[in-house]
């Protein structure tokens, strides 16, 4: 195996996957992420140089929708995923564990 | 005496754009509708979902970019940034990173000064909007609401070429008018349609290399956006003096307090993982796309001033003015169309209405009234149905419930009296009821008329002439 994943990329990628990795997980997961990234070196042995990156698998440009509204009141089946619910919004632990509630639009990091 | 420090700001403008419907779904993006209602499997991320592009969202995008002065990517494509937060259900944000739509633009501003500088817009993207996280802080939990997730954003970045909150402040009006006369967006700060996150370093004068920055957020006001700005160059300037550096992260301001604080990020590497959309095809738009969206181009600012002044002869202030937001540009010339006083129309708008918004703290984008109504008024006074103050209290009620003037006119009775009879009689009574003041006028006090006047004016319920009252009570009081 060519590719020997470290004790600090196991662990900084569990973390940006939100797991909780057993020893046993992590030597386990270890090895397959160094199988992988063998399997995807063999891309290496090839000459690229010449060829234009591939945005997508379809050849495919522009697919459009128009902007009309298609979808009714779609939070019957939304919910029916939600473990707990309360007046239609899911229910989920506390996100933010200080004083600094966010309740404007901008939610969270994205945006 | 201390250093002398220059302050860099660079902008991350996200705007809501005003399509009927999300990004990549067919539901709606109205406001109001109960939680979770405009949702389906597309924008809650149900796996197999397939997101398809509205093509109104690139146009925007286009039209933004134009008006911007920014090269348009021909071949552009989506990206997945990935992280996990409850109000992104699909664990990633469709967004840009390696093509993003537009790039090197500029956008000229004048401060109050009138000094004129280019701003450089970096980059333009297309991406979703999360959803939104209500917090219960006696249940100690949260609710997720998707109906804002997958509602189409654009974000303008722009280079770091703002030294002063002025300059910022001049910068985000300038691309909210813009947007806003484009129609891709109503703009909202409040409402937060607009929202700006603020990039701030300080470095000594005339250093070359930019210090740390800091990122700010929850700035949700001109206001707060010069007050955060203000706070934080000065939070910077301490940590230099003190010997200390500044450390790069994300702030929150907090208007109330006005203070801001590094936001938590503990196990929150930014570390996004970007890679192509392989769910969404690439975009080509060519040469005979661009020109379309660019022939629609609506009359700018600029353009308008210059035709304000031309067509409807009025001066340069007013022209600024009433092209100074959106709203009072169409209600201007709509209202003038009808009643075909360009001038009238101006001094309402200019005066009692900005005097109204004033003292409401409303923006001019929430002005109701409709163009009808404001021509009716203008038509009652100009016909001499009613005087100046009873048409300031009419238009109090055309402002605020937007009331037919005509038949508000009626229902209250507040016609001008122009009987002079009616007007003689009650002249009479006043002066037989204030013989001080009479004595005040005969002696020589001219002051005491204008106290007269205000007398019948009370008794006639302000509905006189006041030409005609002075008139009779110069006659009376000669005699
Ligand atoms: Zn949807």
């Amino acid at each position: 195996m060519a590719n020997i994943i470290s004790d600090a990329t196991i662990e900084y990628v569990g973390i940006l996957a939100k797991l909780a990795l057993s020893e046993e997980e992590k030597e386990r997961a270890k090895k397959d992420m160094g199988e992988m990234l063998d399997y995807i070196d063999k891309l290496n042995e090839l000459d690229t140089s010449a060829v234009e990156p591939m945005p997508h698998l379809f050849a495919e440009n522009n697919v459009f929708r128009e902007d009309v509204v298609t979808n009714g009141d779609g939070s019957k089946d939304t919910l029916a995923n939600a473990p707990e619910q309360t007046g239609g919004g899911i229910r989920v632990p506390r996100t933010i564990a200080d004083e600094t509630a966010e309740t404007g639009r901008t939610g969270g990091e994205s945006a | 005496m201390g250093k002398q420090y220059e302050t860099v700001i660079g902008l991350e403008v996200h705007v809501e754009l005003a399509t009927k419907t999300k990004i990549f779904c067919g539901c709606s993006t109205a406001f109001g509708g109960a939680p979770n209602t405009h949702t389906c499997p597309v924008c809650t991320g149900m796996p197999g979902a397939l997101p398809v592009l509205n093509r109104q969202v690139v146009e925007y995008a286009i039209a933004v970019g134009l008006a911007t002065n920014c090269e348009i990517t021909k071949n552009c494509k989506f990206d997945r940034k990935n992280y996990f937060y409850p109000d992104n259900p699909q664990n990633y944000q469709i967004s840009q990173l390696y093509l993003p739509i537009c790039r090197n633009g500029r956008v000229e501003i004048e401060t109050e000064q009138g000094c004129r500088k280019d701003i450089g817009i970096h980059e333009i993207h297309m991406e979703e909007d999360a959803g939104k996280l209500i917090h219960d802080e006696w249940e100690g939990c949260s609710f997720v609401d998707f109906n804002r997730s997958g509602v189409p954003l654009i974000e303008i970045v722009s280079e770091p070429d703002m030294r002063s909150a002025e300059e910022v402040i001049a910068y985000l009006e300038k691309l909210r008018l813009m947007i806003q006369y484009l129609g891709a967006s109503d703009c909202k700060l409040q409402e937060g349609s607009m929202r700006a996150d603020v990039n701030l370093s300080v470095r000594e004068a005339g250093a070359k290399e930019l210090g740390t920055r800091t990122e700010m957020k929850n700035l949700n006001s001109f206001r707060a956006i010069a007050r955060a700005i203000e706070n934080e160059k000065n939070r910077q300037i301490d940590i230099m003096e003190a010997g200390g550096t500044v450390v790069q992260e994300t702030r929150r301001w907090d208007d109330l307090k006005e203070y801001s604080f590094a936001m938590r990020s503990k196990e929150d590497a930014k570390d996004y993982r970007y890679f192509p959309d392989p769910d969404l095809a690439p975009l080509r738009i060519d040469d005979a796309w661009i020109a379309k969206i660019k022939a629609q181009e609506p009359e700018f600012r600029t353009e308008k001033m210059a035709r304000y002044q031309a067509e409807y002869g009025l001066p340069l202030y007013d022209a600024e003015i009433l092209t100074g937001t959106k709203r009072l540009a169409d209600l201007f010339e709509a209202t003038a169309a009808i009643c075909g006083k360009p001038k009238k129309v101006s001094n309402w708008l200019m005066g009692e209405t900005m005097r109204l918004c004033k003292e409401r703290e409303m923006d001019a984008d929430e002005i109701r009234f409709s163009p009808e109504n404001l021509a009716g008024l203008i038509a009652l006074t100009e016909a001499g149905t009613i005087n100046s103050s009873v048409a300031k209290e009419v238009f109090e009620h055309v402002f605020a419930e937007d009331v037919d003037p005509e038949r508000y006119v009626e229902e209250k009775g507040l016609k001008t009296v122009h009987d002079e009879g009616a007007l003689r009689s009650t002249v009479e009574q006043v002066l037989k009821n204030n013989p001080k003041s009479v004595e005040d006028y005969r002696n020589g006090k001219e002051k005491a008329i204008g106290f007269l006047v205000g007398q019948t004016m009370k008794l006639m319920k302000g509905k006189a002439n006041p030409g005609m009252v002075n008139e009779i009570l110069r006659e009376l009081l000669s005699k």
